[in-house]
């Protein structure tokens, strides 16, 4: 019987990216983008497989997987070498797929690298064993579900849009490795501006994860980043239970259901496909030169290690914070035009990290439709500064900016909406609060802690819009003065 | 008979410029003889309706008016072999699966036809998906040797040589895996060109062998042959494997200024291939090489392991059709049956049992064997060895040989039906031919010689991009038998 808190977790993804930035297909002049087209208008016959069409392979998308390569530490091939995976499914409509293979005779574009993560303050290494180029297949579309359509669509236009697939090395040790993993891999794609991976179907994950010792089980196809977690939560728990009940782990392919968050059994991998892998003959091997190589990477943008390195140095940010901001490009973006204009870099970094991106997801604001005006941001901070406004108020106010699109300047003015710093009033505030709770106030005097109480009693009274340092200066002094007349 | 019949292209073509409307005239004179003859060998799938050409050919000359003279193919019918893709004409490969096919584009090799003025006539018959050797694997019927009807014409470009060498029409296109070009050429008495691989577009070729395919020209004369390799070789951006730096080459004018110089050549005569031919056959070309050793200098060389070379073929042949032809599952084109309440796979399983002829599935399941994960080693990496070795051999040869030559068929045209009783006799007889696709160098089959009235082909194999020095001992050996123009009497 193991003891199955020892066992050790081995989680490898294998990540099919597409690059939806490319205008055509990987094999034909087709426009790829063919989201919310009308079924097959975004077709041709070489995408379409149609007896005697050939392929030649978009330039761009070669650049663009070397773009990727490169940021992920990658070794790339002397060669771009093409081979066959045949599999009959009726969205495929040459009925193989062109992409690359690992083997003898066979290189992929890319091998080799690595990507760094940090979990828990700690950093960690995941390799990348190869990168490969290949082509999309169609889309079977069924009336309801699977089980209950009376018949099958099938919609050939993202047939041909290319993909590129990204393997890691069985390097992950748990599901919120494998979330900080994808974070930063996705983000990386994103600087790199070869794909957008908000878009629906942009990015699909295959997730392999075992207990050493054990069967190996692979959860096909999960859709988001959320649900690689959630679906590899799930099979820890049904894997552990299975370990600990002395059963055996089968080797298989398991389906994540996103809605039941359940993962289902698919087959026994003891009947493995035979992809009948060979060159194809259709695209001889073409040669990568060194200059076509450097060509890109002096072409690559800066890259989100390099700008939490920058972010660090420049900004004087600690690690933690300078990898949130960057790792949400559009929030580094906007955290670099603010600091333009504020130079408190640390509470600019808070307010943006944990209220502002707080906001936007409460709202569920898509940040490519924010249309900000980000010297709101500034003119909060800066009135914060001034003492103008209380940190409360700044929480209160941010919304309003995100959504109502306010002037926080004109805003204050009109509506009084300052921190209370008239000393006079307060203390008559305090006076009022003292006359209400004597218990408290006998409670302060003998006890230092219990002040606080009385702070909040006033900042209750006052909306929380009271100073609350100057509050406790009058309630300090007030009480002082009960000391000292002994009243 | 009309005159036009036998008339080489480019004798037409100069009657065509002077006077646009002979064209009608040919077209009539041509359509009368296909109606004569087209029952008895059936070279066509397809033929184009003569109204639909008349029409056609009258638009042709409106709207070119002005630069007919620099038209290279005006007027000029072609028969187009039915893998070979056309805009709105069926294309079927001679096969069940794509009976019912229109392919919604041209080959590029038709775009390049139809540019120069040139005029579809109709689609041969062949091989299905060019499998076979004699053009009954067929899936709708055999075609015959025109020469003597109860035999076969070769294939798989069958239809192609059969329409020659009937006076159905004064060129045609084949395509080329494995001899399919010569074969027929050799047995039909014509002129057929394998072009170095990657001279000529495959683009619209349907695939069977897709690293030896080639399409290529088939003609009664070797000027008419060099007319339309003019036409259809460069380079296409669609095909990847299109050799890049060709630019278009005018090989008639080269064949001219070989024709004049004639230069002497050194001439390989391969001693295996000659001795593995059927006694009737080796006199014949040995006899067409002693008119060619008059005048260059011939040798004796040697090019061992056939049986092998056979193998490696067929090996890596069916390797790729098996990929190639995975398409044809009756989803979006072709063949359609009901998918109602089954699996995916049974629905497939059906398409290709009822589309595709015993030939086809044969080969496409010994391919998929082939390719299978522990066996691929065993075959497959294999025969491309052997395919590297025999490069190796070609490029030793063509150090000390401008030309090597052997017959094309080790044998005569055989009886219809004769050979699917020795299935294994009809792919050696392949054994000549096979060799310049694994190589992808040059071949051509030139008629040399008749036995009883059946024709006999000498083959000629150069290295890559030699195809002018294939055109000028072709014309050489053309002028010294006078086989040229000649039609089969039916
Ligand atoms: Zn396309």
């Amino acid at each position: 019987m193991n003891n199955d808190q020892t066992l050790k977790t081995i989680i490898g993804l294998e990540i099919h990216v597409q690059l939806t930035k490319l205008k055509t297909k990987l094999f034909c002049a087709t426009s790829a983008d063919y989201r919310e087209k009308k079924p097959n208008t975004h077709v041709c016959p070489i995408c379409l497989g149609l007896p005697g069409t050939l392929p030649t392979v978009n330039r761009k998308a070669v650049e663009y997987a070397i773009a990727v390569a490169k940021a992920l530490n990658c070794e790339i091939s002397d060669r771009l070498m093409f081979v066959r995976k045949h599999y009959f499914y009726p969205d495929l409509p040459k009925n193989y797929q062109i992409s690359q293979y690992i083997g003898p005779g066979f290189a992929p574009i890319a091998k080799n690298g690595y990507v760094k993560i940090t979990v828990d303050g700690k950093p960690k290494i995941v390799r990348i064993r190869r990168i490969n180029i290949e082509e999309d297949p169609g889309r079977v579309v069924y009336i309801g579900s699977i089980e209950t359509s009376p018949y099958s669509l099938i919609d050939y236009n993202r047939s041909g849009v290319t993909l590129l697939e990204i393997v890691t090395e069985p390097d992950l040790g748990s599901p919120k490795e494998a979330r900080i993993f994808l974070e930063k891999l996705i983000a990386i794609l994103e600087y790199l501006g070869v794909t957008d991976p908000g878009l629906e179907g942009a990015f699909r994950v295959d997730a392999n994860i075992s207990f050493e010792g054990f069967g190996r089980v692979e959860i096909k196809n999960i859709g988001s980043i959320r649900d690689v977690e959630k679906a590899l939560t799930y099979e820890i728990v049904r894997q552990r239970r299975i370990i600990a009940g002395g059963g055996k782990i089968e080797r298989e392919t398991r389906h994540w259901d996103s809605n039941k968050g359940v993962t289902i059994s698919l087959r026994s991998k003891e009947f493995e496909e035979d992809y009948r892998y060979f060159p194809d003959p259709d695209l001889p091997p073409l040669r990568i030169s060194k200059e076509f190589i450097e060509q890109v990477v002096k072409s690559l943008p800066e890259l989100p290690d390099e700008r939490i390195d920058r972010f660090m140095k420049q900004y004087s940010l600690d690690e933690y914070r300078a990898t949130v901001l960057v790792l949400n490009k559009w929030l580094a973006d906007l955290f670099e035009m603010c600091a333009k204009h504020y130079d408190k870099y640390k509470k600019l970094a808070d307010l943006l990290i944990t209220d502002f991106l707080r906001w936007i997801n409460e709202f569920n604001i898509d940040y490519k439709n924010l249309r900000l005006d980000l010297l709101q941001i500034v003119k909060l901070l800066r009135l914060w500064d001034e003492g103008v406004l209380s940190v409360k108020m700044v929480k209160e106010l941010l919304p309003q900016i995100i959504k109502g699109g306010i002037d926080v300047e004109d805003y204050v003015k009109s509506s009084g909406y300052t921190r209370l710093v008239d000393k006079e009033y307060l203390e008559k505030v305090v006076e009022e609060v003292f006359r209400e709770s004597p218990k408290a106030v006998q409670d302060a005097l003998e006890n230092p802690k219990a002040v606080n109480y009385l702070i909040g009693l006033v900042m209750k009274k006052t909306s929380g819009r009271a100073d609350p340092q100057l509050v406790r200066e009058i309630i300090l002094s007030m009480l002082d003065k009960m000391r000292s007349t002994g009243s | 008979m009309s005159k036009y019949l036998s008339m080489p292209i480019h004798k037409l073509i100069e009657e065509f410029k002077t006077d646009p409307s002979k064209t009608f005239d040919y077209l009539d004179s041509l359509y009368d003889n296909i109606k004569r003859v087209e029952n008895k060998i059936r070279s066509f799938i397809t033929i184009i309706p003569q109204e639909t050409l008349d029409r056609y050919v009258e638009n042709l000359i409106k709207e070119n008016k002005h630069r007919i003279d620099n038209l290279k193919l005006f007027g000029i019918p072609i028969a187009v072999k039915d893998n070979i893709s056309t805009k709105g004409i069926r294309t079927t490969c001679a096969s069940k699966m794509l009976e019912n096919y229109v392919p919604p584009y041209n080959a590029t090799v038709v775009e390049k036809i139809l540019r120069e003025g040139g005029i579809i006539i109709g689609k041969t018959n062949m091989d299905e998906f060019a499998m076979g050797s004699t053009t009954e694997t067929s899936a709708f019927y055999p075609t015959k040797n025109p020469w003597d009807t109860t035999r076969v014409p070769g294939g798989s470009s069958g239809g192609s040589a059969t329409a020659l060498a009937s006076g159905e029409a004064p060129l045609a296109l084949g395509s080329d895996t494995g001899g399919s070009i010569r074969n027929p050429a050799s047995f039909c008495g014509v002129y057929g060109l394998k072009p170095t691989y990657g001279l000529v577009s495959r683009y619209g070729l349907i695939a069977y062998a897709s690293s030896m395919d080639q399409i290529g020209p088939m003609a009664r004369n070797v000027v008419d042959l060099a007319i339309l390799l003019s036409v259809i070789a460069g380079h296409d951006p669609r095909d990847s494997t299109s050799v890049p730096f060709v630019q278009s080459v005018d090989y008639v004018q080269e064949l001219y200024k070989l024709h004049h110089k004639e230069p002497k050549l050194r001439i390989g005569v391969i001693k295996e291939f000659f001795e593995g031919s059927e006694e009737p056959v080796k006199k014949a070309t040995a006899k067409a090489v002693d008119l060619l050793c008059s005048y260059h200098e011939c040798q004796e060389i040697s090019l061992p392991f056939s049986k092998q070379i056979i193998a490696a073929y067929y090996i890596i042949a069916m390797a790729e059709a098996s990929s190639n032809l995975a398409r044809f599952d009756g989803v979006r084109y072709g063949m359609k049956i009901d998918f109602t309440n089954r699996s995916w796979d049974e629905a497939f399983t059906e398409v290709r049992t009822k589309g595709f002829g015993y030939e086809v599935r044969k080969r496409i399941a010994i391919g998929a064997y082939i390719l299978s994960a522990g066996y691929r080693d065993m075959y497959y990496i294999r025969a491309l060895k052997l395919r590297r070795v025999l490069k190796e051999r070609f490029d030793q040869i063509f150090k000390g040989y401008d030309i090597v030559v052997s017959p094309t068929m080790p044998i005569l045209p055989p009886r219809l039906g004769e050979f699917f009783e020795d299935p294994l006799r009809i792919y050696l007889a392949d054994v000549n031919t096979v060799a310049a696709n694994l190589v992808g160098i040059p071949a051509i089959s030139i008629p040399v010689d008749f036995y009883n009235g059946l024709p006999i082909g000498l083959q000629a194999m150069a290295k890559q991009f030699s195809e002018p020095l294939l055109l000028y001992i072709a014309k050489q050996l053309e002028d010294r038998t006078g086989f040229r123009d000649i039609l089969a009497q039916l």
